[in-house]
């Protein structure tokens, strides 16, 4: 046996995913979408990063 | 017949397969920029550049602290810290004329924390991967990255879901260095670390050979367009926990009663496609960069490796504690370590010393686990 059929798993792993992912979430909306780059955009980071530290 | 006549349609045949990939590859970055925006396409491909980087050039963080560990080789370790240094020289201005607009990976450390990144560093030798390196891994066909994987994301959820009462263990403010004389401390940590580990190394094995010179280079840039693009640094763990939050909402789970997962910012991502979210994209984008090196070099043609149960049932809780553990840690080698020394926090070196520290034992441990492939 060979990495392929593993590799391909994965690669369904991650379609099923993405899909599953879209037909539970908001609408993407390219129109609403924030600026190409978050420098120079005056906008704040989102915050969703490893080292954010949760509300306590 | 001459050999130029016999090899000419294989080398149009590879030059056709390699084309094919790379339109594809493009083809997907330029969908998800059509139907999310252009921000999110952006970050699409640079996780496909760290994927492409990391597994083409062979760059990573769990087999060069091996290698430091085990045969006193340290290249792997120093390019690591040559990108860090790199990524650094330009984040902390950018993050001190822009403190609106970006931010660093800045947390605190604490007994979880440092109990965290000193388990996470143990499992990421015994799965031998840790956060980049369990995605590049099973894009790349490596059968235990891929069952390490979802048991990562199942933890990395439970983790987020419990870090309140892990934080209430004990837990120091936030540390981090800023400006100039941040800049400055933090070099001269790296070269420090550097130094001992030229120092502590086997005859003729700290010269960085070419590749990992430029892996680090290209890393660095990622890493810096990372956080230009979102305004956050580089990260791999918040978007693991994030897909198994949405399995588990998904299922009817009540999410509410996590002062991590209820917050507004997390509900909000709950809420929003995956394709919106900053380390969800590049976590993507790594599988992909892997998969598309792997099939680029035919890599996928490889044998498996012969374990024991025994070992598939410790890549199973490895990977499951190496979601956990750097949850509590706030992040993992990309996260803490790369991403918190080079953007001044504290908790990145400690991180460092607590999981390195890990890494000796789970070194250690491979043997007697059954990790040590008969073939």
């Amino acid at each position: 046996m060979t990495r392929k059929p593993v590799a391909l798993m994965v690669f369904l792993f991650v379609l099923a995913l993405v899909f599953a992912d879209l037909s539970v979430s908001a609408a993407l909306n390219p129109y609403k979408a924030p600026p190409a780059l978050a420098l120079g955009s005056g906008q704040a980071a989102g915050g969703a990063h490893c080292a954010a530290v949760p509300p306590l | 017949m001459t050999p130029t006549t016999d090899t000419a349609p294989v080398q149009r045949s590879a030059v056709l397969e390699r084309g094919a990939l790379i339109a594809v590859g493009l083809a997907v970055v330029m969908a998800v920029a059509l139907a999310a925006g252009a921000r999110f396409g952006a970050l699409l491909l640079v996780g496909l550049g760290f994927g492409i980087t990391l597994e083409g050039l062979r760059f990573g963080f769990a087999g060069p602290w091996r290698a430091m560990i085990v045969r006193r080789e340290p290249a792997g370790l120093l390019a690591q810290l040559v990108s860090i240094g790199l990524v650094a020289v330009v984040a902390f201005p950018l993050l001190a004329a822009n403190t609106s607009e970006l931010t660093g990976a800045h947390a605190p450390v604490g007994v979880a924390m440092i109990g965290g990144a000193f388990v996470f560093g143990i499992c990421m030798q015994l799965v031998l991967g840790c956060g980049s390196g369990t995605l590049i891994n099973a894009g790349s066909g490596n059968p235990v990255g891929a069952v390490a994987l979802p048991f990562f994301a199942i933890g990395s959820f439970a983790g987020a879901y419990h870090i309140d009462w892990w934080i209430g263990l004990g837990t120091a403010p936030v540390v981090a260095f800023s400006g100039t004389s941040g800049l400055a401390i933090t070099l001269l940590g790296l070269a420090a670390v550097a130094g001992m580990a030229i120092w502590l190394a086997a005859p003729g094995a700290a010269r960085i050979p070419r590749r990992l010179w430029l892996a680090a280079i290209f890393v660095a840039l990622f890493a810096v367009g990372n956080l230009v693009i979102s305004g956050q640094p580089w990260g791999v763990v918040y978007g693991l926990g994030l897909w198994a939050a949405k399995g588990a909402q998904a299922l009817g789970a009540d999410l509410s009663a996590s002062a991590f997962w209820a917050a507004p910012t997390n509900v909000e991502r709950l809420g929003q496609s995956i394709l919106t979210d900053v380390t969800s994209l590049t976590n993507l984008g790594l599988i992909g960069g892997a998969l598309l090196v792997s099939l680029w070099r035919g890599g996928l043609s490889a044998g498996l490796p012969r374990l024991p149960a025994l070992a598939w049932g410790v890549t199973i809780v490895a990977g499951f504690l190496l979601g956990y553990s750097s949850r509590l840690a706030f992040g993992c080698n990309v996260g803490a370590f790369f991403s918190g020394v080079s953007t001044g926090s504290l908790h990145g070196w400690v991180w460092f010393v607590a999981a390195f520290a890990g890494s000796y034992w789970g070194v250690r441990m491979r043997p007697a686990l059954g990790l040590e492939a008969r073939a």
